[in-house]
């Protein structure tokens, strides 16, 4: 016991002489919420768009003031026809452009059917959807007032209530999943390119020599990771609730243990891939692309699961995270107790189990 | 010039030692194109609807029916209470439930108003905006063609005040570029960029960072090679790598995904060869202050985490605080994906993308010189 504790303060004074990756560990949470809580969004403010008024009338004009008055766009440019359209989304000026036909207000008045047309550089889907959405509303309203329609007979009115995120925040969704890339980071890939760092250096063969059983050895190179990951953790809940308003609505205790489950089941993959593969390069390519990238791409973190074709939606089953996070939302969004997530914790054991296992059958004592 | 032609031999020879290297290089990278572009789909559909009916009408009936055809929605499960649809939103099966109050049909009729509730899980808030407009859509036109109806059936006579007159004026919508609104056209010539920056910085980085871990770094050191010829040797397989796998890419984008080639891909391919530049000196840069591999990848996969983040691929620069467009500005993977975006999809040709080329260029020139006086032969 004592040797496993000597070899455990080694481990954290190798650790802690690294200073460059110790400052990435600890500052790579930290950005990335950062990030995440203010820059990545998909909301739309002070989009650029172009005029194309071919009236030039009253109703024109008011139309094109009130889409400047708005806070969702400014008006980069004002076109004299529809042929400069295209060079100018070329241009990558703006992506969408209100094209006003001749004669905007006298056939509107006479009843002549005429329309007002919204050209959007569609390259960008979500965008496109949602600046035509934004146009159509600001110009339907401006109409409504302009031509002063009463409110339509049977009208139907529904009152929407946003439950648990009443917002529409988004880092209640971000913060799980940012807690869950980083885990899995310190976890799975650190321990897998620290063990295949003795191996490759040569000084696992010291190790195999000394009197500390191979159990031991993987033991102890995993605690101090453990560690770093619960800090991390910490950080990041801190960060959640202090910088953006993110509550823990359950209990601490529960994610504390989910959270341990999760590292020990990310830090079984980790060793399991070491096991496999004889140099750093390998393994962290290997960690990189067969378990970040799904881990990021497939777990529910940035997209939605369920817009995923079908065979996606069956293959994020077998990724850790996506059940991970499943459990920290219920946790800590929801606040709900063990009985709604006892299924997911199921699975992770089962996971950590299997991972556990492969890695002590794959285990040489011998190096080839 | 010859010393430059061995070096190269012998990273080649190097680089496809590793059995494992090649098909990690080639086929990873396409396998994650492929799964990326399918999953990274922004569009909400499949939303589990949980529907309270406590008006056993007509109208409720027929509304229900247009929840039930919508492609967006699927029906979960319905009840008389909203109990059971809270429980149900809570543990996970539906995404919002929608209540139809007692007497919907006559309120509507009678006092020509009528309220319906919606609530919605919003943790995904993304998800939540998006399932309420669609809500409100079918809601809409449902209450639309109930008015046409009911309108209908009334007998014009002076005491009917009917204010509904129909709009001429109309709002019609176009979409240039992408008319099918499809995303996988939008993602994949940016996961492209993606791919190419990673093989990019991360390879040629660790790769000299290796030798310097294992020590052979010395035994160069100490030949008469010249610092460019070394650095030349180091990064020009990658180089290569890189635009043959860019070419590979775009291959499986046109075979898999049938994106557009608007514009010219000699453009392209010029482009990325600068920008390749760029891609590698940072890679080079970062591994002149490294020592260890583990290092050099750690803080490549920092900076790119963060540059690809904010580089507008996955959530637009439009959105982002002024600060952090203002940050922007200093990506290079954001020029690449636009540049990417403007000429395949777009058809953009190279004076609209002059701007991007200046910056690129002299991108180049700051990273690679800033890396070769970094580089010492002697440590």
């Amino acid at each position: 016991m004592k040797q496993l504790g000597i070899f455990i303060k080694k481990e954290i004074y190798h650790i802690l002489r690294d200073k460059r990756t110790l400052v990435i560990l600890l500052g790579m949470p930290l950005a990335l919420v950062l990030l995440f809580g203010f820059a990545i969004t998909n909301e739309i403010n002070n989009a650029r768009i172009a005029l194309v008024d071919l009236a030039q009338d009253e109703l024109s004009q008011e139309i094109s003031t009130r889409l400047a008055a708005s806070d969702y766009f400014t008006i980069e440019a004002q076109l004299p026809q529809v042929a400069d359209i295209e060079p100018h989304f070329q241009k990558g000026k703006s992506k969408l452009v209100v094209v006003f036909p001749e004669q905007l207000q006298s056939n509107t008045r006479r009843g002549i059917p005429t329309s007002i047309q919204l050209i959007a550089d569609a390259t960008d889907p979500n965008t496109t959807t949602t600046l035509i959405n934004y146009a159509q509303a600001i110009i339907y309203s401006e109409l409504q007032e302009s031509t002063n329609s009463l409110k339509p007979p049977l009208h139907i009115q529904t009152e929407v209530k946003m439950l648990y995120n009443p917002r529409l925040k988004s880092v209640y969704m971000f913060v799980p999943g940012v807690m869950t890339v980083i885990l899995m980071l310190v976890s799975a890939m650190m321990t897998s390119i620290a063990i295949t760092r003795e191996k490759e250096l040569g000084t696992m063969e010291v190790l195999l020599v000394s009197p500390l059983r191979p159990p031991l050895i993987v033991i102890g190179k995993v605690i101090p990771y453990i560690l770093l990951s619960l800090i991390n953790t910490a950080v990041i809940l801190m960060l959640g609730t202090f910088v953006f308003g993110m509550p823990v609505e359950g209990s601490l205790a529960l994610l504390g243990l989910e959270s341990l489950l999760f590292v020990v089941t990310s830090l079984g993959l980790g060793i399991l891939i070491s096991t496999r593969t004889e140099s750093q390069q390998v393994a962290m390519l290997i960690s990189l692309m067969a378990l970040m990238l799904p881990t990021i791409l497939l777990s529910g973190f940035i997209f939605p699961i369920e817009s995923m074709p079908k065979l996606l939606q069956i293959i994020s089953n077998i990724i850790p995270a996506k059940w991970f996070i499943i459990i920290i939302k219920n946790i800590m969004l929801k606040g709900t107790g063990f009985e709604f997530v006892w299924k997911e914790t199921l699975i992770l054991l089962g996971m950590m189990f299997l991972f556990i296992a492969a890695s002590v059958r794959n285990f040489k004592i011998r190096l080839a | 010039m010859r010393t430059i032609l061995f070096i190269l031999r012998k990273e080649f020879l190097q680089i496809f030692r590793h059995r494992v290297m090649l098909p990690l290089i080639f086929i990873m990278p396409i396998i994650q194109l492929l799964i990326l572009a399918h999953a990274a789909d922004y569009e909400v559909k499949n939303i589990n609807l949980f529907l309270v009916n406590r008006d056993g009408s007509q109208a409720a009936h027929r509304l229900i029916g247009k929840f039930e055809a919508s492609p967006h929605f699927n029906i979960v499960g319905s009840a008389f209470n909203s109990e059971e649809a809270y429980r149900a939103i809570q543990n996970g099966q539906a995404d919002l439930f929608i209540e139809i109050p007692v007497d919907f049909q006559r309120n509507l009729l009678r006092e020509g108003y009528a309220q319906l509730q919606s609530s919605v899980d919003a943790i995904n808030g993304v998800k939540a905006g998006l399932a309420s407009a669609y809500t409100n859509a079918i809601i809409t036109d449902f209450n639309g063609e109930f008015r046409e109806e009911w309108i209908s059936t009334v007998t014009t006579s002076p005491s009917h005040h009917l204010t509904t007159s129909p709009l001429t004026l109309s709002i019609r919508s176009a979409n240039w570029f992408n008319p099918e609104l499809n995303y996988q056209t939008f993602m994949v010539p940016g996961i492209l960029v993606l791919l190419v920056t990673l093989v990019g910085t991360f390879l040629s980085g660790m790769n000299i960072v290796k030798e310097k871990e294992i020590g052979t770094i010395e035994q160069i050191n100490v030949t008469p090679i010249r610092k460019y010829q070394f650095i030349i040797g180091k990064l020009l397989p990658f180089w290569i790598i890189a635009l043959i796998e860019l070419a590979f890419g775009l291959l499986v984008g046109k075979l898999a995904f049938d994106i557009p080639f608007v514009g010219s891909l000699w453009l392209i391919f010029g482009f990325s060869a600068l920008y390749l530049l760029v891609v590698l000196g940072i890679g080079l840069l970062v591994s002149t202050i490294t020592e260890t591999q583990q290092q050099a990848m750690f803080i490549s996969w920092f900076f790119l985490i963060i540059f690809i983040l904010m580089s507008g691929l996955f959530t637009p620069i439009e959105s982002m605080p002024v600060w952090a467009q203002t940050i922007t500005r200093f990506n290079p993977v954001a020029y690449f994906v636009e540049v990417m975006r403007m000429v395949l999809l777009k058809g953009s040709g190279i004076l609209d993308i002059r701007i991007h080329l200046i910056v690129m260029s002299a991108y180049a020139i700051a990273v690679n010189s800033l890396a070769v006086l970094n580089y010492r032969k002697t440590t």
